[in-house]
């Protein structure tokens, strides 16, 4: 992938998000982050209070999206699960970012053994189907919803090293960095100066596809259990509680899968956006 | 080609080295000590001792691991701590059923998705490739976990045409030489069987084929129009050749090399997908297995099953590479 317009230049940012789908993108992101911010205001319920009087509610003025098994606020506990898969978002696509652009940095600009070395830890990590690694990595630590994202993280951590180190590679011998080597700069200097920001725009546009990716895997591995545990109200065990009931009482899992849906989509819009306008293939 | 060929092979022989360390690895770094595990919490000292030297858990790393990678090449690695059973044996066991609902959810998605695809290219920009391209989208951004409960609620509980789970009918036997319900059925030569197996594979492989689908529609659509307007399709019509054969043999034909590979790369995501399909639809293939495993702490059935489907995984995307190199003479080159 190659950038020939940098993805902070305003203009080409005004013009990726005027079409329609990116729009609804966006709103839907932004939607989501304000939900983030304010579920402790919005939310009706206290999402873990239990009342067993009213459990399996349907949907109704008092309980907007019913009630689960013990009682609780579906609503609210949604509203709260925004904030679990922001977390997944942050540590898990973050994780992936920071480590995926260190190794492809290295690797590029470095070549050599450190290049091979790298791209043979990235190749078998990319040998794994990506949810087994996941099984994999959370099975070595143990099922919480922190080791989840930490092995969605390394999950992920494959595909940035490989985009920036292709990023590396076409800007290594560019006149600037010539320059810059002239003049004496040391290598993790012109590394962190002047290639990172020029192989951003590409990294940016993955982050934001995998922002969504992040949400489905990690609550995937709630769903199996083996990520965030009950009573957390992480969207992906919250439908793994409503699978149990999906017959009797369809609110509960229909909802937090939903909101995964609706985040999802918002992500995958905004970023095939910024993919079509930053990046002259996919035009 | 021959010096292609040896360096993917060799590249090959890398990646399932690396397999091996990153499972051994994972392994080691498991919570709570595997003869504790084996021998329970009221196991003495002393035999717990005993179990730690016969399982060579006392010796260096690096014989451990060695003892790991012979048993793995010989498909030994150890006993199902669940039921005693071979863990090779129950991968194997389980595998069938994971083959048979990605293998079906592939052969769903390619024979929809392409269709689609093209009738989305040949209208560009009308009603038909909005009514098509919309649904992708959508496709494309939807949880499988959910889907699954979702058509279950659909079909199953509101509508009751298809049944809830399982391979076959609660109290159904039948024999399976192969381990793959369809091709058992027919074996049994009974059409009954061969229809409940039918009945009872739609809904999860429908489910699985549902991001496959949107995304080989997708690439359709793409390929074909950047192929539309390239210089040999425009001689074959200046030529007068019929429309439908600029399409068949010009146009699609050139695209369909990307489309090849865009489908084989499929089974790592159809691989994953599985693990949750097989747990909503309660079928008992291997990404169920593992989890299984996991949840019980039965390492060997987790160490044989990751060592397995990576080797799986790895010698499909070689067989990808080497289509691809087939069909186009520039990867050989390279």
């Amino acid at each position: 992938m190659s950038a020939s317009t940098a993805i902070g230049e305003p203009a080409a940012l005004r013009a990726a998000i005027a079409r329609p789908a990116a729009r609804i993108g966006l709103g839907i992101v932004t939607l989501f982050l304000f939900l983030c911010a304010f579920a402790p205001v919005i939310a009706p319920y206290n999402p873990f209070d239990q009342n067993l009087m009213g459990a399996l509610a349907s949907p109704s003025a008092v309980h907007l999206l019913g009630t689960d098994q013990y009682g609780r606020d579906v609503a609210s506990r949604v509203l709260y699960g925004a904030r679990y898969a922001l977390l997944a978002i942050i540590v898990g696509d973050g994780l992936a970012l920071a480590s995926g652009t260190a190794m492809g940095l290295v690797a590029g600009y470095l070549g050599g053994v450190a290049d091979a070395v790298i791209m043979r830890i990235v190749d078998v990590l990319l040998a794994f189907p990506y949810l087994l690694l996941a099984l994999i990595i959370v099975a070595a630590l143990g099922p919480s919803l922190l080791h989840s994202m930490i092995a969605i993280g390394i999950v992920y951590t494959p595909q940035y090293a490989r985009l920036v180190r292709g990023q590396v590679l076409g800007v290594r011998h560019t006149d600037f960095v010539r320059a810059a080597r002239a003049l004496g700069a040391s290598s993790r200097r012109i590394m962190l100066r002047h290639v990172a920001p020029n192989s951003l725009s590409p990294v940016i546009i993955m982050a934001t596809l995998q922002a969504g990716a992040v949400v489905v895997e990690t609550a995937g591995l709630s769903f199996l259990g083996l990520g965030a545990q009950p009573p957390s109200p992480d969207w992906g065990a919250l439908l793994a509680d409503g699978q149990n009931y999906f017959l009797t009482a369809w609110w509960i899992a229909t909802f937090p899968g939903l909101a995964i849906f609706l985040v999802v989509l918002g992500f995958n819009l905004l970023g095939d956006a910024l993919r079509r306008e930053f990046d002259p293939r996919a035009r | 080609m021959l010096d292609y060929l040896a360096g993917r092979f060799a590249q090959l022989l890398i990646v399932l080295f690396g397999v091996s360390v990153v499972v051994f690895i994972a392994m080691h770094l498991l919570p709570g000590d595997v003869a504790t595990l084996l021998l329970g919490d009221r196991a003495t000292a002393a035999s717990l001792a005993r179990l730690r030297h016969q399982l060579g858990l006392d010796q260096p790393v690096i014989v451990q691991y060695w003892r790991f990678l012979s048993g793995a090449l010989s498909g030994d690695f150890g006993t199902s701590l669940r039921d005693n059973r071979p863990a090779f044996g129950e991968v194997l066991q389980a595998f069938p059923v994971t083959l048979e609902l990605t293998l079906s959810a592939l052969l769903l998605a390619v024979a929809i998705g392409v269709p689609l695809g093209v009738a989305a290219a040949l209208n560009e920009g009308t009603w038909i490739d909005t009514a098509i391209t919309t649904p992708t989208l959508f496709g494309v951004s939807m949880p499988v976990f959910w889907l699954g409960l979702m058509v279950l609620l659909v079909f199953s509980e509101k509508l009751g045409w298809l049944p809830v789970g399982g391979l076959m009918p609660i109290g159904v036997h039948m024999a399976r030489p192969t381990g793959l319900s369809i091709l058992d059925a027919v074996l049994s030569g009974r059409s009954g069987l061969v229809w409940q197996a039918l009945r009872h594979l739609l809904l999860p492989a429908a489910t699985l084929a549902t991001i496959p689908l949107a995304l080989i529609t997708r690439i359709t659509r793409g390929e074909m129009l950047s192929s539309m307007n390239l210089d040999h399709v425009r001689t074959a019509r200046a030529k007068g050749l019929p429309e439908s054969r600029v399409i068949r043999a010009h146009i699609l034909r050139n695209a369909l090399i990307p489309i090849v590979t865009v489908i084989g790369l499929q089974l790592g995501l159809l691989l994953s997908g599985a693990v949750l399909t097989e747990t909503i639809f309660s079928l008992p293939g291997l990404g169920r297995l593992m989890v299984d495993a996991i949840l019980a702490r039965d390492y060997p059935v987790v160490q044989a099953g990751a060592v397995f489907v990576a080797t799986v995984f790895v010698l499909v995307n070689l067989g990808v590479d080497l289509c691809y190199a087939v069909l186009d003479p520039r990867i050989r080159r390279q």
